[in-house]
């Protein structure tokens, strides 16, 4: 056992940076795939398109990679959205104007989320469980707010949003929130003691709470963080789509986990960084894009989109399982 | 056709339901090598199926080059990472089933702005989405007839239900519409529609749907799925019930689907337009648009194969023909 401590910190982190340092010739190879395979792909438009398809689920995928670091998930995030998307509509269609909307939809995401983060910091539920029966209620709440309704006469002001770039730049409007959030976001998690204390939490909460972590208040925060974001990310959704429906992203959740757990965080928490969810993030829309570019069919699409998770999942366990060997092996040498 | 014409005419409708493809004037004013992509709700329904083969047919008879590309799920956004693909590859007409009315609009407006012309068929989507829009038959007559079909199967009185697809889709939407007009009339006094169900165009839920109507509302008398995936699944779980006889099952469905419950007596009759021939017409608008040979006017027409000399009525629409009723009588004349 006490062998077990000491070997398995010092490997964790090296498996931890090959897989990141894997994502980026990856990512690099997927450029050059989509260059060879259609001479549109390096298009300024087109790589505008991979960035645009790619918004919401980023959006969704920073808070998302501090929930599973901390050991917990939270898959009520597409249900948010769409519940966001909802509430947007009917307070647009109340006569309110445009900023008070918008201020009032994030709230209501921020509440979505404490009664996430209540049920699981205060009746101690695990957040599987308890998100899961979210999940159905917020798209439920949805359903209930807009009916069979689609909203989509929101300001043309507004509705640009979606569509204009940064400058003369191809990077799409909404997806400088993306680029911005994403910094805000690394630096918290990689350079701030409540960055490091979600690792601990992550790794073990028992021990994090005995070395002085309030464990349960970050935990309520993160959750609270996650409907937030998950309603910027519906409001961005329904000005880019200029319609705000019961049923907006629905399915997103898995997009988003997806994406956290090929970026190389574990699971079970404790491990990952925000650099290798950006890359999943880039090389999974490139890869759906230039593949779309070819007519791959989207059933195709899907299955590529499930091998690339099974293989985040299976490398690393079996890269983990090798240096295990090795490593035993002249313990037992030893031993005998 | 050209030789003879009063024969063509007088057989028309008939033959063109009837016959397979001969190959006939007409296509000669429209350009060879058109580039034109179908973009269904979603690649795997058959109903779109049978839709995109007839566009694939109507595009290999004028010599162009024809293709299907689109989600596997119906949600309001997949379908734009598709369009915005086509708009990247310039193809020169896209033909699409819109699976909301706005949120493909901004996407479709730039792929218009390039140069690209827009057909929307079956689903349409806002005016200033699409150029044309080829409608299967107004929905008024659908509707109506619907009502006019369940009420002789349920003698003009007693309870019955609506299971629709998704609770936003458009066409769905102003069926049941018009269903509750017609619904207003005197000899309908003694109907009373309990309850619209959603299916959500998604086989099994259609079954469940089905099942939670009959065990809310034991004194059901008819159900009217007003599409295909919800026609199937309803007749398929009422014909293993103890309902079977006593409930009718109506709606709008295919002939190839129905067959086997239309045989088994599970259903009576049943309505619906021939998408193949939808599909096709849509490609002949698609391809004379690209061609320049009409620009979208009211009034102005076009050849479209097999179907004849066709006028765009109002708002650039283009209608199909009026629906036709399927029963035990006629269904084996019937193939799609």
């Amino acid at each position: 056992m006490a062998n077990a401590g000491r070997s398995a910190k010092a490997p964790r982190r090296s498996v931890h940076l090959t897989w990141e340092v894997l994502l980026t010739v990856i990512l690099a190879g997927s450029l050059a795939f989509g260059r060879l395979l259609s001479p549109v792909f390096a298009n300024p438009d087109n790589l505008g398109n991979v960035l645009l398809d790619i918004t919401e689920i980023s959006l969704m995928a920073l808070p998302m990679t501090f929930i599973i670091v901390m050991a917990e998930i939270d898959l009520s995030v597409a249900s948010v959205l769409g519940a966001s998307s909802a509430l947007m509509g009917v307070l647009w269609h109340m006569g309110l104007p445009m900023p008070v909307v918008m201020a009032l939809v994030i709230v209501g995401g921020a509440a979505a989320g404490l009664l996430n983060g209540w049920l699981v910091v205060r009746l101690e539920l695990p957040s599987l469980a308890v998100t899961i029966g979210t999940l159905a209620l917020f798209r439920g709440l949805a359903y209930v707010l807009l009916g069979d309704r689609a909203v989509a006469d929101f300001p043309t002001s507004y509705t640009a949003f979606g569509m204009d770039t940064l400058g003369s730049s191809f990077i799409p409007l909404p997806f400088t929130i993306v680029i911005v959030a994403a910094a805000l976001f690394g630096i918290v998690l990689h350079a701030t003691p409540l960055g490091r204390s979600l690792y601990a939490i992550g790794a073990n909460a028992s021990a994090a709470r005995f070395s002085g972590i309030d464990v349960k208040k970050i935990k309520l925060r993160l959750f609270v963080l996650s409907g937030l974001v998950s309603a910027i990310a519906g409001i961005i959704f329904t000005l880019r789509f200029t319609s705000a429906r019961g049923d907006n992203g629905e399915g997103f959740e898995l997009a988003v986990i997806a994406a956290v757990l090929f970026g190389g965080v574990s699971i079970f928490g404790g491990r990952g960084s925000l650099y290798g969810v950006l890359l999943s993030l880039l090389i999974v829309g490139i890869l759906r894009n230039a593949l779309t570019l070819v007519d791959v069919s989207s059933e195709t699409l899907t299955i590529v989109t499930g091998l690339l998770l099974l293989s985040s999942v299976l490398i690393p366990n079996f890269v983990a399982l090798r240096r295990a060997r090795k490593d035993r092996l002249p313990v037992a040498a030893a031993k005998r | 056709m050209m030789h003879k014409p009063v024969h063509a005419a007088a057989a028309a409708t008939l033959a063109a339901l009837l016959l397979g493809f001969t190959s006939m004037a007409g296509a000669a004013s429209v350009k060879e090598g058109l580039k034109i992509a179908f973009v269904p709700k979603q690649i795997n329904n058959p109903y779109e199926v049978t839709a995109d083969n007839g566009g694939m047919a109507a595009i290999k008879d004028f010599k162009g080059e024809g293709k299907v590309v689109g989600p596997s799920d119906a949600g309001a956004s997949s379908q734009v990472q598709y369009i915005n693909t086509l708009t990247t590859q310039h193809v020169d007409a896209i033909v699409i089933a819109a699976n909301d009315p706005n949120a493909v609009v901004p996407y479709l407006k730039r792929a218009m702005a390039r140069g690209i012309k827009v057909v929307t068929f079956d689903s349409d989507t806002a005016a200033a989405g699409r150029t044309v829009f080829v409608n299967q038959t107004n929905a008024e007559a659908i509707g109506r007839g619907q009502i006019q079909l369940a009420a002789s199967l349920m003698g003009n009185e007693g309870e019955f239900a609506i299971l629709s697809a998704t609770p936003n889709a458009t066409n769905q939407n102003t069926w049941i519409q018009w269903m509750k007009e017609e619904l207003k009339k005197p000899q309908y006094a003694k109907m009373k529609l309990v309850k619209i169900a959603y299916g959500n165009d998604d086989d099994q839920q259609s079954f469940v749907e089905t099942q939670g109507l009959l065990q809310a509302y034991p004194n059901l008398k008819a159900i009217i799925a007003p599409t295909t995936v919800g026609i199937a699944a309803a007749a398929r779980y009422i014909s293993s019930s103890p309902s079977k006889g006593k409930v009718a099952v109506t709606g709008l469905g295919t002939p190839n689907q129905m067959r086997e419950f239309v045989k088994n007596g599970t259903v009576k009759a049943f309505q619906l337009w021939d998408p193949g021939q939808l599909g096709y017409l849509a490609a002949y608008a698609a391809a004379n648009l690209a061609s320049g040979t009409i620009t979208g006017k009211t009034g102005e027409t076009f050849s479209a194969g097999k179907l004849g000399t066709r006028t765009i009525g109002k708002d650039g629409e283009v209608i199909l023909g009026p629906p036709q009723t399927f029963d035990a009588g006629n269904i084996d004349q019937f193939n799609f």
